[in-house]
């Protein structure tokens, strides 16, 4: 089921909290949002969610908008929200129950799709207890296994993994990349590294506007600019190699890194790489290149750069 | 309609996992009891096999109690924000309001089922005016729902239980007394206008055995004004 936004506008009185967002989700997407703090990625949520409506702007959901057909697309949607709001004096089975029943599951398979949840989100120790008495992780997981109970087509998750342990993590990133194949999946986090071994594409988000868009890879291409090699040669003079290096064509800037011994940086011209030059230079010269690392930026850097201005 | 079956059970079910309904029958049987039986203008004191002090106190005490079982019917889950949930479901609002109204008269309706070994005894003792005790059961009903009404609608509007209850029971106390006590002060039209909106004047007709559609027609307007406000604050706050 495709997701398509167009023009989203969200005013809250006359702050802005989402400004003419638009974008658009696959199916078989799985789309991280990334963003600071009131950056509009709950915003964004809830409004597909049909929870907030619209100050202007559309969204679809496969055929459906949400003004005008919320009711099939909130059946379509599941949802985590962000504090995860639960009825804390139901238990977990009868809370699941209440859910399926909701979101139009038949009778005859509420029972199956409970079971199925339990196993799937690990609740069977926890599954007659009453939610009040769960712990934060545990809590998160009759979150989830709430949003997916009626196996929908599209999966939104605000900030699906807080409160869960490190292995509890490992195990819901690997059921939502699993969900991820066949469904459309839209998932807010502020860890970074989450959003990499999740999703196949990140929408950053700042201050209402969408920033950044695509997979990790081009993110980070597109911010890296010119190639950067951290390189350590020896047998050689240190200033014999500094002013071999800086005359090299590919090379635009070429330094010894202060306070080290034959370790030198070189930032190559445009989008040309000095790699093979580098190693031809050594080769000539008999130097021993015993060390050469790009440098990554790192998504945190990207994130940084596209945040705050 | 079994969107609307599914919100009332669970509603009613929280009353009675969280010992409100237990607490809420005991008191309400406890009063009417009490005074229907053993103090005051009892039964036997009256001497007439009729349940009319039964209705009297049940008048007063669902008139109480009533705030208190709606208060957090709407407050509480905007505080805790469980009303995400719920609006994120393909359900109405209208849905939302009717199925906790339904909750709470299935309440009320089991503590009114409660008292008929009254009126089965009252029988016993001699000869009861069966229209009459229905009519008053079925006023009690009606000004039920008529308070629960109110008291969703002032649980829509606030996140705080303490407000939602004393709004309702303000609102309850304009409609139980204080119209009525207006009213005396006014002659002419005037004074028949602001009877007619008080819920008392209707209940003791209705509960005199008298059932005319005026007065059922007030109750229900009554129920759908207040659950149709109530509708409308919750699509506000989209």
């Amino acid at each position: 089921m495709d997701i398509n936004v167009t023009g989203l506008t969200k005013l809250y009185g006359a702050q802005k909290a989402l400004d003419n967002v638009s974008f658009h989700v696959k199916t078989g997407e799985i789309v991280g949002f990334l963003g600071p703090n009131g950056a509009g990625k709950t915003t964004a949520m809830k409004i597909i969610t049909c929870y907030l409506s619209a100050t202007s702007g559309e969204v679809k959901v496969g055929d459906y908008t949400v003004r005008n057909n919320s009711q099939e697309v909130k059946r379509m949607i599941g949802y985590l929200p962000e504090h995860n709001p639960l009825y804390l004096d139901m238990p977990v089975i009868d809370y699941l129950e209440f859910s399926a029943l909701l979101q139009g599951v038949e009778k005859s398979k509420v029972q199956l799709r409970i079971r199925e949840m339990v196993k799937k989100c690990g609740l069977n120790v926890e599954k007659h207890k009453k939610i009040g008495e769960l712990s934060k992780g545990f809590r998160q997981r009759v979150g989830l296994a709430q949003a997916m109970i009626h196996d929908p087509q599209v999966l939104i998750l605000d900030e699906p993994t807080t409160g869960l342990d490190p292995n509890q993590i490992v195990e819901i990133r690997r059921l939502i990349r699993e969900l991820g194949k066949e469904k459309t999946v839209i998932l807010s986090t502020h860890i970074l590294p989450e959003v990499e071994a999740t999703c196949d594409r990140i929408l950053i988000i700042s201050k209402g506007k969408i920033v950044a868009d695509g997979t990790s890879d081009t993110l980070r291409k597109k911010s890296q600019g010119n190639e950067m090699l951290k390189l350590k040669i020896e047998d050689g003079n240190k200033m014999d190699i500094l002013r071999a290096l800086q005359q090299l064509e590919t090379v635009a800037l070429a330094d010894v890194i202060a306070g080290s011994e034959n370790v030198f940086e070189v930032q190559s011209k445009g989008s040309l790489s000095s790699r093979r030059n580098v190693f031809k230079l050594c080769v000539d010269n008999k130097w021993v290149l015993t060390e050469a690392v790009p440098y990554e930026t790192k998504l945190e850097d990207i994130f940084r750069d596209l945040t705050i201005n | 309609m079994r969107a609307l079956v599914i919100l009332a059970k669970r509603e009613l079910q929280s009353f009675f996992d969280s010992l409100v309904a237990y607490i809420m029958l005991a008191a309400f049987l406890g009063f009417s009891g009490f005074f229907t039986w053993l103090y005051g203008s009892d039964v036997f004191l009256r001497n007439q096999a009729d349940l009319q002090t039964f209705f009297g106190i049940a008048y007063w005490t669902l008139f109480f109690f009533i705030p208190a079982l709606t208060m957090k019917m709407l407050a509480d889950e905007r505080k805790s924000g469980t009303i995400e949930l719920l609006f994120t479901k393909p359900i109405s609002d209208w849905q939302i309001v009717c199925g906790k109204f339904l909750a709470c008269l299935s309440l009320i309706l089991i503590a009114l089922l409660c008292t008929l070994p009254y009126y089965i005894t009252v029988w016993k003792l001699g000869p009861v005016d069966h229209g009459s005790v229905l009519c008053g059961y079925l006023g009690l009903i009606l000004m039920s729902s008529a308070y629960i009404s109110i008291g969703i609608y002032a649980s829509s509007v606030t996140n705080n239980q303490i407000v939602a209850f004393l709004v309702s029971l303000f609102a309850g106390m304009f409609f139980h007394i204080l119209l009525d006590m207006i009213s005396k002060n006014f002659t002419g039209t005037a004074g028949e206008l602001i009877s007619y909106l008080s819920v008392s004047s209707h209940y003791d007709s209705i509960s005199r055995g008298v059932i005319d559609s005026k007065d059922i027609i007030y109750f229900l307007s009554l129920i759908f004004m207040s659950l149709f406000l109530s509708e409308v604050s919750l699509a506000k706050q989209k």
